[in-house]
């Protein structure tokens, strides 16, 4: 079992993916001799060649475009846009295309691609650099959403995001890239698309988020064990479909949920999850549902990105606002 | 069967100084005197040594990603030299020197590139543009200015600079086009630095130039020598003069080279040899002005000396500026987003001041 940080075992699936199936492409910018400017294409042109991973042009509209094509040829492409501030320009091409090609051909032409791009702040990046636009995405349907917050959970979902015969957009938190190194293995074992995963058991409040803030959440639970409060702490990874079911289920244990992420409040996927709570999940509520986000408002630029960020602090305050209900 | 060229183009391609430094037939009217090119000199010599101290900054852990521009000096200056005072410039991430020409400061250049706003709230041009990230996004604004300024029947031009890799965006392309039908009074120069990252020219495009980009758009494209910064001003004033005076847009392609990484989050090393980069220092722009000068007994060891020591002397006086300028409070993330704080904005910017843990 290797150890592997996030984008190392990015890497891992990407490989174990092209090894795999022949159809299995990579095109982006810098993705060739560069490794992709996080390396996480590292080593893959080497491996594969040019004919499957392959340097584009500055273009992040024709990439996307380019993969609707290839995917209904029948390949797996799998595209880098280099920050998730430049895969905005993308939409035009995932919602009018790639996610409706398949219900508009009625099945006769598929798009099979998958969009990674890194995402979120806290690794003091340049301006632009450091969005979480996951929502922009989640409203697109026929699209599939993924964040993985840990290595391992990064290789098993890219491969089942490659191996899904839909769109994938696979968001990839950059403060989490580098942040710690786990066992990982590398055996081309893919997890469920549609599955919350639990990563700590609690009964007396629940957090939910996903991405970065996993590690806010989780040391939020720990800061809270210590004091006698056991904290559930539920990683959406897959945001689009959204497993509801081990949200609410965890809720009508806890009666009390936290709902934590990086972007912005309003509009943000955590109001939909809000939403299942104030719809089935309402008669567990014991307190009102609180929610812990980045403000709506721009993400700062390095000298004021912490304020931005959601703290374990403020997802601390948040939990005793909801413990002080009954 | 009847087959007949119903078009043809060319694109000419202009150099004044030899890599050398040996003057090419007779220079442009301002470069008549050598001591008028002096301030050239000077302005890309400060340009380069606010790269140097920017790169040092971040290598030390005192200012973010930063972008230099090594190399290009003359495209930045060469431009900014050629506008006037009311043009606009509508930079990329890599202009800094043009903006310090235009009286962009190094301390604002500085802030911006540690992470602070404030660096793009320029006290000097005011209608300047903050540089884009976005590659090549900026180029409709730059249109969009020039559409302005034509509307108002001012005769004022914009300079939009970009690289050589956003040439290849939709952006570019459908800005340029139309600049053409519209007529604008627009320059795009593109400062082909022969690579976008790791992707290099001929992995960019295959046209043999970038310039005929400008061809489809219906104007003129050229070629000019971006390392003689005599030959880059003379090019861009002449396409901003056709710009004020109603002759629609230009494209302008520079050929430099990028002599530095991408930006200092990047190692040029894994994608470029050594031996490459050594081979385009020589005829880079400042060394290359600097022996006109010097052949014409514009310049002395003496002069240089001082120029780099005042050089010096201002961007170390800016960088100790900048290290000393505490952050902005918290909210002002929030008081800048809207003319007025909207009411259902108020208990954030609240919570924020709290340290985030206050009640929303
Ligand atoms: C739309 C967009 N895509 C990707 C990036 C990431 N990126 C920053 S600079 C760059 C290369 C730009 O190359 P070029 O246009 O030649 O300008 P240069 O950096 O050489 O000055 C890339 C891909 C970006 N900033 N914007
Ligand atoms: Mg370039």
């Amino acid at each position: 079992m290797p150890d592997a940080t996030l984008v190392e075992a990015i890497n891992f699936a990407l490989a174990r993916a092209m090894q795999d199936d022949q159809r299995v492409l990579i095109l982006g910018e810098d993705v060739g001799k560069d490794g992709g400017v996080f390396r996480a294409t590292d080593g893959l042109l080497a491996r594969f060649g040019p004919a499957r991973v392959l340097d584009t042009p500055l273009a992040e509209v024709a990439i996307a475009g380019v993969c609707v094509g290839l995917a209904a040829q029948g390949f797996r492409p799998v595209a880098e846009i280099q920050f998730m501030g430049f895969a905005y320009a993308t939409i035009d091409q995932l919602l009018n295309h790639a996610a409706r090609l398949r219900s508009r051909t009625r099945g006769r032409l598929t798009c099979p691609m998958v969009l990674r791009t890194p995402c979120g702040a806290g690794i003091h990046a340049p301006e632009h650099h450091s969005e979480s636009g996951e929502a922009c995405f989640t409203n697109i349907p026929g699209l599939r959403v993924v964040i993985p917050s840990s290595p391992q959970r990064g290789y098993g979902l890219l491969l089942a995001a490659i191996r899904d015969p839909d769109p994938v957009v696979f968001l990839e938190p950059t403060r989490l890239y580098r942040a710690t190194r786990e066992p990982i293995m590398d055996d081309g074992t893919a997890l469920p698309l549609d599955r919350c995963f639990t990563l700590r058991e609690g009964n007396d409040v629940t957090l939910v988020g996903w991405g970065g803030v996993t590690r806010e959440m989780l040391s939020a639970a720990e800061r809270l064990a210590a004091e006698g409060t056991e904290a559930e702490v539920i990683d959406v990874a897959t945001l689009v479909p959204l497993d509801a079911e081990t949200i609410l289920a965890s809720v009508a244990k806890t009666g009390r949920c936290v709902i934590c992420h990086e972007a912005p409040l309003t509009g943000g996927f955590g109001a939909e999850i809000a939403a299942q709570l104030a719809g089935p999940g309402l008669l567990s509520m014991l307190a009102p549902v609180e929610r812990v986000t980045g403000y709506d408002t721009i993400v700062p630029l390095s000298r004021l990105e912490r304020h931005y960020l959601p703290s374990a602090d403020r997802i601390l305050a948040a939990v005793r606002r909801t413990l002080s209900h009954g | 069967m009847t087959t007949t060229h119903v078009a043809q183009f060319s694109v000419p391609f202009t150099r004044h100084l030899e890599s050398d430094g040996t003057a090419v037939g007779a220079l442009p009217p301002f470069a008549g005197n050598p001591v008028d090119l002096v301030p050239l000199y000077r302005g890309m010599v400060l340009a380069r040594i606010f790269d140097a101290k920017a790169v040092a900054l971040q290598r030390t852990g005192r200012l973010g990603t930063f972008a230099s521009s090594l190399g290009q000096e003359a495209v930045g200056v060469g431009a900014a030299s050629a506008m006037a005072a009311d043009d606009v410039l509508v930079p990329s991430f890599r202009d800094q020197a043009a903006q310090l020409w235009r009286g962009v400061t190094p301390v604002e250049l500085l802030l911006y590139w540690g992470g602070d706003e404030r660096g793009s709230d320029f006290a000097g041009p005011r209608e300047d543009f903050p540089i884009s990230v976005p590659v090549a996004s900026h180029v409709p604004h730059a249109a969009g200015i020039a559409l302005a300024l034509k509307l108002r029947q001012q005769a004022r031009g914009v300079l939009c600079i970009v690289g050589d890799g956003a040439t290849s965006k939709g952006d570019f392309y459908e800005a340029l086009n139309l600049a053409g039908v519209w007529r604008l009074p627009l320059v795009v120069l593109v400062n082909n630095n022969q690579w976008a990252i790791s992707v290099p020219r001929s992995a960019q495009s295959a046209a043999a130039t970038l310039a005929q980009k400008a061809i489809a758009a219906g104007i003129p494209g050229e070629q000019v020598d971006g390392n003689d910064v005599i030959a880059v001003r003379e090019r861009v004033a002449l396409a901003l003069e056709r710009a004020r005076s109603g002759g629609g847009a230009s494209l302008i392609e520079a050929l430099t080279y990028r002599l530095a990484d991408h930006t200092t989050a990047d190692d040029a090393r894994r994608y470029r040899d050594d031996a490459e980069v050594s081979t385009h220092w020589h005829g880079e722009p400042v060394a290359r002005l600097r022996a006109y000068l010097v052949s014409r007994k514009a310049w002395s060891r003496d002069d240089e000396e001082r120029a780099l020591a005042d050089a010096a002397a201002e961007i170390d006086r800016a960088a100790e500026t900048y290290l000393a300028t505490p952050p902005q409070p918290v909210w002002a993330m929030f008081d800048h987003l809207f003319a007025a704080l909207p009411a259902a904005l108020a208990s954030q910017r609240a919570q924020a001041i709290a340290g985030g843990t206050g009640d929303a």
